[in-house]
């Protein structure tokens, strides 16, 4: 690699080689032969597999239900996060522990359970169902599954950045005559909005990409419950390649952007600690 | 002279005072809300799992468990996760050795490259797999004429699993490598240790930490990665199910009971993680309480004390 | 009286951090709390900010009892060590924060905030944000936005820890003259004494969160109530005796005894300044080598090892030093001129003893 100093450190070409050639097979030349397979569509072709009635239906189940779910996120996340830094209770450390569950529970498990417990029979469903409500099969069944896999990201943004806020501008705000509202407000809350943000927007990339738990959940009805990774696998089914690898194209491109959202929030957070 | 304790600062100690904390009232019903959130979100979701599993019985959990399809999806699971950690682990320390030991340039676009499969999705991951050893695939007719079988099969389910679970080790290892730096290693070689050595007796020791929590992390979604790896499995009972697969076969068969006993197995197994994790941090936490009290010792030093003038 | 601690005490759990602390600090004075870390210092200053709720005792401000009004109302200004400035907020921001909580007009808060930028010296700074600023204009600021809303009393906590020893020099000169102009009662936290004793009117030290002594700078230099004190203050040369035939003895060193039944341990404390040293080895009862002489200024520091080892430090001028022709090596003589006898950290000072009535000798010669 050009531009590197000298290092007295063995290992760089072996390690550095080693890196690269995993990184190109698993996941750049994959990556690169969806693309191939996409661009072999004609332009016109295209853009008539990514925008067919089902797919718009789809993507913009996806997006609002995404939208909705972090939303949902970011609201109790903050809360959560507030409550768990802040304050002190029994069972505190270990619901703080329980926060990573749907991070480490498969998404297939969460999907099922979720399923369970909000159809009209299930524990929740039952108490909702009489109101007109349905958390199972329906679009709120796909809010419910991406809100649970997506609740940790906001909650462990917003944790690190509340822990180590200075209590020391709190106590200062205090002495210069401010009220605890305004300490929050004024103080606190600025220094939370870019976690939050964060947060909010890996919770939404992750919500936009997630099959598994909602899979269960959703009903999978075309137009009505179906989301677009959903839609990919049934043109797989149908063995439209290019028809699965152009849905496929739109996501991904969805995807990059969010990251490079994420990449460019995460430098504006550290803007004031230069 | 600086024997006495260090008072505790106040901002941990139980009394604070109205000035700069909130109402008792706020902070109940704040707490109160939070608990019940969780409660309906995280915990009831996990309990139902083990009272559906267990609702009619012991035996016809077991009897679910002991099920050939079962069983031969817990080994297939167990298989995957066996050959995917150690690509990983091997892939985790090399990506972190380079990137956090030397300097180069494209370092900022390497870590985003690393990151990557994190933002993609799993069906997303699936397909690009397809297409590249599918039927329909670039590879496809040549692997056919040949006879290896890659998609539908044990190796496209393994692809898939270390592409999904690619970066949890690296991304784990990579801030401690760097937070250590380079000048034990740097040490040891001028000590006339080899770079094999220098990298089992320094640099490992020195992560293991870091490196057993990118391992649970990187096991736990190998173990129940379900997305991509439905889109290349074939979902052959027996065969090519792994346990999520099998949960979710289960539940379309109407078999709700066989599919919540599996997938018991599979919470436990995320209960299991998210306690290893816990008992982790709780190590790394108390080892850099240690450290830092070491450290303010340290500085404290002996203090602008009199000139002891015993002779010697 | 701007401010009055009345038996104070304040405990964590069950550590004690401020025990009894009674302590008065007049309308316009610069006060030190010094003492070493965990010495309840800190802990003192946040309990006259209402930043902690003293556990026993009154505190009170311009005669007002103050200990059920919280922070925001007392009127105080406080300077953090790390001058807890907020990040989001430009220089302007910070320093009119106080004002705005008051509702000041907008007009009144620009030229209340173009005043104190200009007495700090960060003209023209007012748009910037913090991480844009030096650590000196940093803690300006910070005393800016503390002096914004008129405070009765400012409280500074380790003002010059953060910064480093060249622009400390300088914050502590411009702090001094501040206070002057402002005749602001002023309390600020340190556990360097050379600080305490160049800046402050009146110095108080804690120890285990007992206030030790309060006084000025030279009072508290030249007569210590206690050892802490007189360890702490300055540099103490400290003797561990003990008494045969009725003196009290360390190696070649000899003092009177005091009173002590033999076989007694004593201990004496002397001042660097207190040794006399003399070129000429007969011109005083003791003999040492000049073992080193380190240069400080107008004032040497020197080191004299005697024959058993022992190590003594005193002080000369850089003039005495040259006009006697000293040199390292060099066997001299030299006298102790005044000494206490030490009765343990807490115990109280006896008045410093002259080699007027009982000078001490060197063994083996007129006994």
């Amino acid at each position: 690699m050009a531009g590197r100093k000298f290092n007295v450190l063995p290992g760089f070409g072996l390690t550095m080689g080693f890196t690269l050639l995993v990184l190109s097979l698993v996941v750049l030349i994959p990556m690169g032969v969806l693309w191939v397979r996409a661009m072999e569509l004609s332009w016109g072709e295209f853009w008539h597999q990514a925008t067919t009635p089902r797919a718009l239906a789809a993507y913009r189940l996806t997006f609002g239900a995404s939208l909705a779910a972090a939303t949902v996120n970011a609201v109790f996340g903050a809360m959560v996060a507030w409550v768990l830094v802040r304050y002190d209770f029994a069972g505190r450390r270990f619901l703080d522990a329980l926060i990573d569950v749907p991070f480490a529970l498969p998404t297939a498990v969460a999907g099922l359970t979720l399923a369970s417990l909000f159809s009209d029979q299930g524990w929740l469903g039952r108490w909702l169902a009489p109101l007109g409500v349905h958390g199972a099969y329906s679009g709120l069944g796909v809010v419910i599954a991406l809100a649970f896999v997506g609740q940790p990201f906001v909650i462990r943004s917003v944790q690190p950045v509340l822990q180590n806020l200075d209590r020391e501008l709190e106590e200062v705000a205090a002495t210069l005559g401010a009220g605890r509202c305004r300490t929050v407000c004024q103080v606190v809350a600025p220094s939370l909005w870019p976690a939050l943000l964060t947060g909010f927007a890996l919770a939404f990339a992750r919500a936009i990409g997630e099959y598994g738990s909602v899979v269960f959940i959703s009903g999978n009805l075309p137009y009505r419950t179906e989301i677009a990774p959903v839609l990919i696998v049934m043109r797989l089914d149908e063995y439209n390649y290019g028809g699965a690898a152009a849905l496929a194209v739109v996501l991904l491109g969805i995807s990059f952007s969010l990251l490079i959202l994420i990449n460019l929030l995460e430098r504006w957070t550290s803007r004031y600690y230069s | 002279m600086a024997s006495h304790p260090h008072p505790p600062p106040s901002s941990h100690g139980a009394a604070r005072i109205s000035g700069t904390g909130e109402p008792v009232f706020v902070r109940g019903v704040l707490i109160a809300l939070s608990v019940a959130f969780l409660a309906v979100f995280l915990i009831l979701p996990l309990a139902n799992v083990f009272v559906q599993a267990l609702g009619k019985g012991w035996s016809a959990y077991a009897h679910s468990l002991s099920h050939p399809d079962s069983r031969a999806a817990i080994r297939l699971t167990l298989l995957v996760a066996a050959i995917t950690l150690p690509v990983n682990v091997t892939f985790g320390l090399a990506a972190a050795w380079a990137i956090a030991k030397f300097e180069f340039r494209g370092k900022a676009v390497l870590l985003t490259l690393i990151d990557l499969p994190f933002s993609v999705s799993p069906v997303v991951a699936g397909l690009m797999y397809v297409l590249v050893f599918g039927l329909q695939g670039v590879l496809g007719p040549w692997l056919d004429t040949h006879d290896i079988q890659i998609i539908f099969a044990l190796p496209g389910i393994v692809l898939t699993t270390v592409f999904v679970t690619l970066p949890f080790v690296a991304r784990e290892l990579v801030p401690v490598m760097q937070a250590t730096g380079a000048e034990q290693e740097q040490a040891a070689l001028t000590l006339g240790a080899s770079g094999w050595t220098t990298f089992w007796r320094v640099t490992l020791p020195s992560v293991k930490w870091g490196l057993l929590y990118g391992i649970i992390l990187c096991n736990a979604r190998a173990i129940g990665e379900f997305g991509a790896v439905s889109v290349v499995s074939g979902h052959i009972a027996g065969q090519t199910d792994t346990m999520p697969l099998a949960v979710e076969k289960l539940y379309q068969e109407f078999n709700a009971t066989a599919a919540f006993a599996v997938a018991s197995l599979l919470a436990l197994i995320a209960l299991a993680t998210l306690a290893i994790k816990a008992c982790l941090e709780w190590n790394m936490r108390r080892k850099d309480r240690r450290e830092r009290d070491a450290a303010a010792n340290a500085r404290r030093g002996p203090g602008p004390g009199p000139v002891a003038l015993t002779a010697a | 009286m701007s401010i009055a601690l009345n038996q104070v005490s304040k405990t964590f759990g069950e550590v004690t951090a401020v025990h009894r602390v009674s302590l008065e600090v007049n309308e316009g004075e610069l006060v030190a709390l010094l003492g070493p870390s965990g010495g309840g210092k800190t802990t003192v200053l946040r309990l006259i900010a209402g930043l902690e709720m003293p556990t026993e005792g009154d505190i009170y401000i311009r005669g007002q009892r103050v200990n059920d009004i919280p922070v925001q109302r007392r009127n105080i200004g406080f300077v953090f060590q790390n001058y807890a400035l907020f990040k989001t907020m430009t220089v302007f921001k910070n320093i009119a924060f106080g004002l705005k909580v008051k509702k000041w007009r907008a007009r009144k808060i620009e030229a209340r905030v173009g005043e104190l930028l200009e007495l700090l010296g960060l003209k023209g700074l007012g748009a910037r944000y913090p991480h844009q600023l030096s650590g000196g204009q940093r803690q300006r600021v910070a005393i800016a936005r503390a002096l914004a809303p008129q405070p009765t009393v400012l409280l500074l906590d380790e003002p010059f820890g953060a910064v480093d020893a060249k622009i400390r020099q300088e914050l502590r000169e411009w702090l001094v003259h501040l206070q002057h102009d402002l005749n602001l009662t002023t309390i600020f936290v340190t556990h360097d004494q050379e600080e305490a004793m160049e800046i402050a009117d009146r110095i108080a030290i804690f120890s285990r969160g007992h206030l030790e002594q309060v006084g000025s700078p030279r009072t508290v230099y030249e007569e210590p109530v206690n050892e802490f004190v007189a360890r702490f203050i300055g540099v103490l040369n400290v003797l561990d005796l003990e008494i045969r035939n009725g003196r009290a003895r360390l190696n070649e060193l000899e003092f009177p005894g005091h009173g002590q039944p033999e076989g007694q341990h004593i201990r004496i404390g002397f001042r660097p300044y207190a040794v006399q040293i003399s070129a000429d080895p007969c011109a005083y009862p003791c003999r040492a080598r000049l073992k080193h002489a380190f240069f400080l200024g107008i004032m040497l520091r020197v080191e004299l090892e005697l024959t058993s080892g022992l190590v003594i430090r005193a002080r000369m001028t850089k003039e005495d030093y040259a006009r006697q022709g000293l040199d390292e090596d060099r066997e001299v003589s030299f006298q102790i001129r005044q000494y206490r006898v030490l009765a343990g950290e807490d115990g109280l000072l006896q008045p410093e003893i002259s080699i007027a009535e009982n000078p001490p000798t060197m063994l083996g010669e007129g006994i």
